[in-house]
């Protein structure tokens, strides 16, 4: 790994002050760190923002959940309120990883990441988040804007994220059998009025299937979407899915969410 | 270049260490302990799990800078007194390994596990050690060897 200076920010300004364009947030690592070790990424400095009180936590109110941004993978899939509240959330991160990274991945990470196949980015699509940074609030719809990118600019810092709790929702992903992130996952959130079918792994980024959405909204049932033909030609295909099996396997795990829910 | 001062196995260390220095270097070639093995270094096999302050982690994915002030276990941390921990006693018995590398950071995983479920199931067991790999036993000694430990510990 390449030689880096390391800082340790006592709070957002610091943390965003010492940003430049060399220069990258640390959280968990979880991703981080591999992408450094294996030339993916350099960075001139990084800027360590666990020691930031305020980024971790979680408060839940009677319509939200609000999780600060360093809070790990372990805490939420651990918390009782968010258990309580939106028990899809809790299993989610639950299912992140391994145990030892969900010890020390962070929800702020892995949103600001925005990999492809990771879990939370769903979650924020269909449980309408919000994304708190040191500078605004950025809907979700707004924030993940294509493979590694978001709308955050430059020492731009996600604080905390804030999720709309749903009358019922639930999220099932084909894992890879090896490394556990999503081949495929999807997030079924139903709110009063509306439902989000918030599809990762599938595409080059996390998207709300509209025609999904639309036949539950309809009739919330698995059979509103049963044999549904998905437009195949902008999903991903690798050694571990096809394009069109990857489209099937949408349909599967939004059909299982609503059995689910 | 950094001061890391930590608890290791008990015992304060204080190192000057460059900023890229990883947590399993940092043990390995500053410390000398080298129980802690160093096996895919993608954060895949868990060859290199320990404890940071009560918790597992891989240690291949963890500067020593952002443990900084953190106390740390290692696979040479478990014995007492020379006397084998439980869970090291109970994968020599049920021959939970065959070429024993990946057994360091199979051992620590565990016993993360035990502190944190007394009597795991052994679909509990294998989904803990989600993160740990061995490409010898097949698994089957490693989990018996887990429900062994907790019936000691």
């Amino acid at each position: 790994m390449k030689d880096f200076n390391y800082h340790s920010a006592k709070d957002s300004k610091e943390a965003s002050k010492l940003a430049s364009s060399s220069s990258a947030f640390l959280a968990g690592g979880m991703t981080t760190i591999p992408s450094m070790k294996l030339g993916l990424a350099t960075y001139k400095d990084l800027i360590d923002i666990k020691n930031i009180k305020k980024l971790s936590g979680i408060k839940v109110s009677g319509k939200s959940v609000i999780i600060g941004a360093a809070t790990k993978h372990v805490e939420v899939s651990n918390s009782k309120d968010i258990k309580k509240a939106i028990p899809s959330l809790s299993s989610l991160a639950e299912g992140i990883g391994d145990p030892q990274v969900r010890n020390r991945g962070t929800i702020g990470g892995s949103v600001a990441n925005n990999d492809p196949s990771a879990d939370y980015p769903s979650a924020c699509i269909a449980l309408n988040a919000t994304i708190h940074t040191n500078e605004r609030k950025i809907e979700a719809a707004k924030f993940f804007k294509g493979m590694f990118e978001t709308a955050l600019k430059k020492g731009e810092l996600i604080e905390a994220i804030e999720f709309q709790i749903p009358e019922k929702s639930s999220y099932q992903k084909h894992p890879n059998p090896a490394s556990r992130y999503a081949i495929v996952g999807v997030y079924v959130a139903k709110h009063k009025g509306d439902v989000n079918v918030a599809v990762t792994g599938a595409k080059s980024c996390v998207y709300n299937d509209k025609d999904m959405s639309k036949a539950l909204s309809g009739n919330f049932s698995s059979s509103s979407i049963d044999g549904m033909n998905l437009d195949s030609s902008e999903m991903n295909s690798d050694m571990h899915a096809s394009a069109d099996f990857r489209a099937s396997l949408v349909v599967t795990q939004a059909k299982k969410a609503v059995d689910a829910c | 270049m950094g001061k890391i001062s930590l608890e290791v196995n008990g015992r304060k260390v204080e190192k000057e260490a460059p900023d890229n220095t990883l947590l399993s270097t940092f043990l390995r070639e500053h410390l000398q302990l080298t129980g802690t093995h160093i096996g895919c270094d993608t954060s895949q096999c868990g060859a290199c799990v320990v404890h940071v302050d009560g918790n597992s982690l891989k240690s291949c994915t963890a500067l020593a800078a952002d443990v900084n002030g953190s106390k740390v276990k290692t696979i040479e941390g478990l014995e007492t007194n020379g006397k084998m921990h439980p869970m090291q006693e109970a994968f020599k018995k049920l021959h939970g390994l065959q070429c024993g590398f990946c057994t360091p950071g199979m051992v620590m995983s565990a016993v993360d596990l035990l502190q944190k479920n007394k009597k795991p199931s052994d679909a509990e067991i294998r989904d803990w050690l989600e993160g740990n790999i061995c490409r010898c036993t097949g698994y089957q000694n490693i989990v018996a060897a887990v429900k062994e430990a907790a019936t000691k510990m």
